[in-house]
């Protein structure tokens, strides 16, 4: 089953700003599904509809086949949403903010509140329960915002920008939840400025820009497309000049430091062959940018 | 789903806000109310004498609780609708499958409580300068519900369409106010000239402060089932209105 299926879906503000020029996307159910895109490319208007914050112009938003012009309340049940800038009344508190969000989709208050203390606990919010939301972290509040969403047990899961401003320990544990309960078979459609989260956690990934649809595939065959790759060599002793290495790219950022471009057709045994070669000794390496940061900078420049 | 739970989780969310912060809503009119019984009633009252037969306090009682319940129905449901869009919480229950009704239904109670509790509360202390009884218990229950009902939708409304604290602050000040002033409150409407006691019935809160008096005192410048038929005329049309602006989403959803 289709946990999601958009069909031709536009949207057009009041001042005449297209935002979504018909887009169709797919998302299997128990996917971990990025949607990535920059500032205003219309992943936040996407996901507005979906959970119906927006009022479409055009098109077909299906959430597990339920049509959402046939059956809203149906469909909105399905979806636990994380948006992407905080949106709880600052003076509760996260246990009044999490029992609250589940009467709302008709949960009785004891079992809203036997599921507050589980899923409060599990982000780490449950000595904070009666805390007003004001005084919690960024960090918290964001992991409130989770806590909220999984509340009526969705199927979908949408996370707008869930880590944004959250450091990187904390955002490395809730990578760990993420991954965790879409084992447990919830579907899971996340937006990141961290490709590297992407990357890391999503199995399908759709980039969006300008209103469309540019690139729709599986992570694998997204990175398959990098033809070159840039590593950062720091090296064990000074190297005087620029060393030419033949079949690689080499540039020198200091005497202890080279940048070296591989091409796919190129391995890594085969650059540590010539470095060693000329007596070059490399004491660590890493990758200069994000792969997928690589790619996503080459795909919107070429649609540019 | 469970609409009753829903419902319930709104008001719930909606009295807990407003007993919350009671030095904001709760005591403010008893204090204004208290000065208002003072100074019209006991100082200037007292000189004016009797008013369709009764006291020129106990006159005023009814119209001045009556005023109470319409500002805190109001102001509650415009502040909280308000805030909930401002600081983005609507959307808990946006995106919750709570039917539009269910939501109307849920802001309108918690202003409905809100002007009972500020009702009671002032009628408490209405009864610490005159003696108040009760002529007809169902006209009187009926018409501050009315009443409250009323200008809570109005309140919703004006929370939905209100683009800043300003925007909330204009209809109660540059219309209710006034109507409140002008209906009756503190005269009767049998003292003015003709052109002016013609135009005053042409506010409908005139017709509330009078019903609801009728209810308390058994006196009204106007008849009692003309005030029911405005009221609940008015009732319809705001809950249309509401409804309206809740299933376009307008002022709440772009």
């Amino acid at each position: 089953m289709k946990a999601l299926k958009i069909r031709k879906l536009r949207k057009v503000y009041k001042n005449g700003f297209e935002a979504l020029k018909g887009i169709d996307l797919t998302v299997d159910e128990g996917d971990f599904f990025a949607l990535l895109g920059p500032n205003g490319a219309g992943k936040s208007t996407t996901i507005g509809i979906i959970s119906s914050l927006v009022t479409k112009t055009e098109g077909v938003v299906k959430i597990f086949d339920v049509d959402i012009d046939e059956a809203l309340e149906t469909a909105k049940s399905f979806i636990g949403l994380v948006p992407q800038e905080i949106n709880f009344s600052q003076f509760e508190t996260p246990e009044q903010i999490v029992v609250n969000q589940a009467g709302y989709y008709g949960i009785d208050r004891p079992l809203a509140k036997e599921r507050a203390e589980r899923y409060l606990k599990q982000l780490g919010l449950w000595g904070k329960r009666h805390a007003p939301a004001r005084t919690l972290s960024g960090g918290m509040k964001r992991r409130l915002m989770i806590a909220r969403a999984l509340i009526h047990q969705p199927r979908l899961l949408i996370l707008d920008e869930p880590t944004a401003g959250v450091d990187i320990e904390l955002r490395r544990s809730m990578w760990d939840f993420l991954r965790e309960i879409n084992r447990q078979g919830i579907t899971i459609i996340l937006t990141t400025h961290y490709l590297e989260e992407a990357e890391s956690l999503c199995r399908n990934i759709a980039i969006i820009d300008h209103g469309n649809i540019i690139q729709y595939s599986t992570m694998k065959s997204l990175l398959a497309q990098l033809h070159v790759e840039t590593f950062v060599l720091d090296l064990v002793s000074p190297v005087d000049k620029l060393p030419v290495i033949e079949d690689f790219e080499v540039r020198k950022i200091d005497d202890m430091t080279l940048e070296v471009d591989i091409e796919k057709r190129h391995t890594l045994n085969d650059l540590f062959a010539k470095l060693t070669e000329k007596k070059i000794k490399v004491m660590s390496m890493r990758n200069k940018a994000n792969r997928l940061e690589e790619l996503f900078i080459h795909l919107l420049g070429k649609k540019q | 789903m469970n609409y009753w739970v829903a419902y319930k989780t709104i008001v719930y969310k909606e009295v807990s806000r407003f007993v919350r912060i009671w030095p904001q809503t709760i005591l403010p009119p008893a204090v204004t109310m208290t000065l208002y019984f003072l100074i019209f009633g006991n100082l200037i009252g007292s000189r004016i004498g009797d008013m369709g037969g009764f006291s020129y306090m106990q006159y005023i009682a009814p119209g001045i609780i009556m005023m109470s319940v319409i500002t805190n129905s109001y102001s509650n449901v415009v502040s909280s609708f308000y805030s909930a869009k401002f600081q983005k919480h609507i959307e808990e229950i946006l995106v919750a499958p709570v039917p539009n009704w269910i939501i109307l239904a849920g802001y309108v109670t918690g202003g409905v409580s809100r002007g009972l509790m500020v009702g009671f509360v002032v009628t408490s202390v209405a009864l610490f300068f005159t003696h108040l009884q009760v002529h007809s218990s169902v006209i009187t229950v009926m018409t501050v519900l009315g009443t409250s009902i009323l200008f809570s939708l109005g309140g919703l409304i004006n929370g939905a369409f209100a683009k800043s604290f300003d925007d909330i602050s204009i209809v109660p000040v540059f219309i209710l106010t006034p109507l409140t002033y002008l209906g009756g409150v503190f005269y009767s409407i049998d003292l003015l000239p003709d052109f002016w006691r013609h135009v005053s019935l042409y506010n409908p809160i005139l017709y509330m402060v009078n019903a609801f008096r009728y209810g308390i005192l058994g006196e009204s410048d106007i008849g009692i089932s003309v005030a029911f038929i405005v009221l609940s005329g008015f009732i319809l049309i705001l809950v249309a209105t509401a409804m309206w602006v809740l299933n376009k989403g307008a002022g709440i959803k772009n």
